[in-house]
């Protein structure tokens, strides 16, 4: 089944979404629509799965003008979509997932599960997925239950598959298994349109690219004649730089100063033993680590979110160990949160009150127990266009921001401010590369200012091109040093400190 | 959306600052919403209570009367106006309360037992001081109205954010008990009317009853001086809710807990501030109540206002304005029912029906459009629905 897209447009209100598109989806090839957040991918593919009706323009089913009237159709219509959240019933098991909505029955109208755990069992032999039908969807690991949701849309038997930022939420591992489905339902002839923002994976998986910027197509391509630089700069319409510029490393006086630091969970189990580490003005220091190795822990220890069970924090020479958030907030600590829709933004505030979030108390905006919602109007404004948030108004709600956005502006909250440490958790986790390499400049702007920066992800290459030193936590201890006084940062060692070697 | 395309207006000049901050118009879907479901929803609930009437052998002629008499004993003369009002007034009060608990993301069903200890405390204040003036035992009175609610209210409050027993639960518990403690109360020598064997409190003095504010025009009507409190109790919640620095932090820890708690408000605290200020207004509509139309406590007073109120927050979708008009509707629903009763002889059970179906479609909008698609700009529904 091909499918023609010829001169889609999609409006809401006045903002245009997709303009003027036109692209071809062919069975047995993978096409890439690679964009930033925001660029209208998402828009686009709703379009196509029979979500939103376009304001302009066809889609030819094997050269028939056809209309959607909703989801159901073009599911009939055989366009499948794996969504980037799945939307799966976790006490359900596999199979019961994969027939909800289109239950086989037996006799007297019963519902007939050994058809479908058998049709489930097929469709898996078919393409090599490994998945047991009588699983509970809840036990399973996600880049399994991604899985199911691809039975989900083969059962109603899809011709064509569009995956939108399918690896999001996968670890490298599964990315590999995911990659092999992939050309597994490629090769039995299926069309598959991959959706994303990561360069590599697109260069990898595609047999053809597409690129969306602005709600346009800018270009379209053969992988194996462009390069990730190239399809960044056709992303993004400006050449971008993957280095990082940095003055020279020139550390000045200790700001941060946790000795023998120990924390527990809820559960008593030890979430972070016995760390001591500095942060010195004008250094960037990197925190490695395997997600779930303490690290949120740390970070929440240091910020004055949860309790010590051990030692002391030095915040510029002052015992911070037993002061409040709000306090260490006031003495010039900025945190990003590795979470900003679970702790760093409200998503039915306005743009403007997410800004003061935890400033509001501040003079500037507020005088005895009157909001100066004026002034907080008016320096969201400024933050707004001094870190690129884009947005039409201030008192746009925050939820309606794309990803990339919304970090943005949880940045600009946090460092447009006068701060002497900041502490940033995965502050690039989930975005598209303009706003990774927006953020980062910013983060090397207050290191060369003489601020301290902490970093923590488990991205280790934005680690190594961020960090002055680099410290790798496994199990809930910093196991490794790199740089400055320690061994040098090189990319292999680290990894393989990461996994707990001891060398 | 997540789908903003992106501008390219990367240099940000004046004229980009000034346009970030205008605002946008409001949305059309917005306004029907507010306003044109709520009448729609009123008139179905008219047109199904008319059915309901017909189906229980009340003539068509009497059900024509009754709904003449619902609208001229809610809006029909001066008086209608008056009970209207003063059916209205601890709605509203009550109302204001619970919708600030519901921005905070608390669900107090303890208005009712919150009223009930607001009123004992300002009828105890109301005799208990003889012979002061009326401008300060008043006053004296409505604050130990609203004290007494704000306090017993923050229990439930403390209660939640010591050890996270729910609000819902430790509330209706609170109403249990404060309604056995009223009965108690009521039978203490110092607190019952003496020579009665019933439970019943004293007067409340001359000076601290709310004036009736159009007495001079004829004594009947009972209009007093609660409305003035309750559009006093309109602004501040206003204020607090969207004007204050605590409102902030209110909503956002209604919105987002985690994010409040990142940003360094202190959730405990919260709660059982919310709690008290939701306890003092339904305190003050308790304390509306007996300085201003009952003059005394009788076990179960509140007649279920409480929880009544807990509709009018719905109803005025936790927003001041929405509460204040909501409660006036349940106000007119109240007079006029009466009204009903007394001209056409319709069962006064029939108003809570009538009450219970305007809610029920005002809470599904997507019907009402579906009822009255003519009454209702086409909406895309694409426009409507939300990429997450």
């Amino acid at each position: 089944m091909e499918i023609e897209l010829r001169g889609i447009t999609k409006r809401f209100g006045e903002v245009v979404a997709n303009s003027d598109v036109n692209l071809t989806i062919r069975p047995g090839e993978v096409l890439g629509l690679l964009g930033e957040n925001g660029a209208g991918k998402s828009t686009l593919m709703n379009v196509l799965s029979g979500l939103y009706e376009p304001t302009e323009g066809t889609i030819l089913i094997d050269g028939k003008p056809t209309i959607f009237q909703g989801p159901g159709e073009a599911i009939e219509a055989g366009i499948g979509m794996v969504h980037q959240h799945f939307m799966l019933v976790p006490v359900f098991t596999v199979a019961e997932n994969v027939i909800l909505g289109v239950e086989p029955t037996g006799r007297a109208d019963f519902l007939d599960l050994e058809t479908a755990r058998q049709q489930v069992r097929e469709i898996n032999e078919t393409y090599g997925l490994e998945v047991d039908p009588d699983e509970l969807v809840e036990n399973l690991p996600v880049g399994i239950q991604q899985r199911v949701e691809i039975i989900k849309v083969l059962f109603r038997s899809a011709d064509v598959l569009i995956f939108d930022e399918p690896t999001a939420v996968l670890t490298p591992q599964e990315v590999t298994d995911f990659f092999q489905i992939v050309t597994a339902l490629r090769d039995a002839g299926k069309a598959l349109v991959f959706i994303t923002h990561k360069l590599q994976e697109i260069l990898e998986i595609s047999d053809r690219i597409a690129v969306l910027r602005a709600g346009k197509i800018v270009g379209e391509g053969d992988p194996k004649q462009l390069t990730e630089a190239e399809l960044a700069e056709m992303m993004v319409g400006r050449p971008v730089s993957f280095d990082v510029v940095k003055q020279p490393f020139a550390p000045g006086e200790t700001l941060l100063d946790v000795s023998h630091l120990t924390v527990l969970r809820e559960n008593d189990e030890i979430a972070v033993e016995d760390i001591s580490l500095k942060v010195r003005k004008g250094e960037i220091v990197g925190i490695a680590g395997v997600q779930g190795n303490g690290q949120s822990a740390l970070v929440q220890a240091l910020t004055g979110l949860t309790r010590i069970a051990a030692g002391t924090i030095e915040l510029m020479g002052t015992d911070i160990t037993h002061l409040s958030a709000r306090q260490r907030h006031k003495m010039g600590m900025a945190h990003i949160p590795e979470d900003r829709h679970r702790s760093g933004m409200i998503a039915n505030f306005t743009v403007a009150e997410n800004m003061v979030l935890d400033t509001y108390y501040d003079d500037r905006f507020s005088k005895g127990l009157t909001m100066r919602w004026k002034q907080v109007n008016e320096i969201s404004a400024q933050n707004v266009s001094d870190f690129d948030v884009r947005t039409t108004s201030v008192f746009e709600m925050a939820g309606h921001l794309s990803g990339g956005n919304q970090q943005k502006m949880v940045v600009a909250r946090e460092m447009a401010r006068e701060i002497t440490l900041l502490i940033a958790a995965q502050p690039t986790r989930g975005l598209d590369v303009g706003s990774i390499e927006y953020i980062h400049s910013r983060i090397i702007d207050a290191r060369d200012s003489g601020d301290g920066v902490l970093i923590i992800s488990s991205e280790l290459d934005e680690i190594l091109s961020l960090s002055d030193r680099i410290l790798v936590m496994f199990k809930g201890r910093v196991v490794a040093e790199f740089g400055e006084g320690g061994k040098p940062a090189e990319k292999n060692a680290i990894g393989l400190a990461m996994a707990g070697a001891t060398q | 959306m997540s789908n903003t395309p992106a501008t390219p207006t990367p240099s940000p000049s004046p004229s980009a600052s000034e346009k970030l901050l205008q605002r946008a118009a409001p949305d059309r879907v917005e306004f029907e919403d507010l306003v044109i479901v709520p009448i729609f929803a009123v008139i179905v609930a008219l047109v199904l209570g008319a059915l309901t009437m017909l189906a229980t052998n009340v003539s068509l002629p009497t059900i024509g009367l009754s709904y003449i008499a619902l609208i001229q004993g809610s809006v029909g003369s001066l008086n209608a106006l008056s009970e209207t009002l003063t059916a209205a007034a601890p709605l509203i009060l009550a109302g204001l309360g619970i919708a600030l608990g519901f921005r905070a993301g608390l669900f107090n069903i303890g208005a009712e037992g919150q009223l009930l200890i607001g009123g004992m405390a300002s009828v105890i204040v109301g005799f208990s001081l003889p012979d002061l003036p009326m401008i300060i035992h008043l006053p004296l009175a409505l604050l130990a109205g609203a004290l007494a609610g704000g306090l017993y209210a923050a229990i439930a409050g403390w209660l939640r954010a010591a050890t996270g027993a729910h609000e819902v639960i430790s509330t209706i518990m609170l109403n249990l008990i404060a309604f056995r403690l009223v009965d108690y109360l009521l039978r203490l020598p110092i607190i019952q009317k003496t020579g009665r064997a019933d439970p019943i409190s004293k007067s409340v003095l001359d000076s601290a009853e709310l004036p009736r504010l159009l007495e001079w025009i004829d004594p009947n009507l009972r209009v007093h001086a609660g409305i003035i409190l309750v559009l006093a109790a309109v602004f501040l919640v206003h204020w607090i809710l969207f004007k204050s620095t605590i409102g902030f932090e209110f909503r956002a820890s209604g919105e987002n807990p985690d994010a409040a708690r990142y940003a360094g408000m202190r959730s405990g605290l919260i709660i059982v501030l919310v709690m008290a200020f939701a306890g003092a207004l339904a305190g003050l509509a308790g304390a509306n109540q007996v300085l201003g139309v009952l003059d005394r406590v009788t076990p179960g007073f509140s007649a279920g206002i409480g929880f009544n109120a807990i509709a009018v927050a719905l109803l005025g979708r936790s927003h001041p304005v929405g509460v204040l008009l909501a409660g006036l509707l349940f106000g007119a629903l109240e007079a006029g029912g009466r009204q009903m009763q007394v001209s056409a002889g319709v069962s006064i059970d029939l108003i809570a029906i009538i009450q219970a179906l305007i809610i029920v479609f005002i809470a599904a909008p997507l019907l009402v459009r579906k009822l009255f698609p003519w009454g209702f700009q086409r909406t895309d529904k694409s426009s409507r629905s939300k990429t997450p």
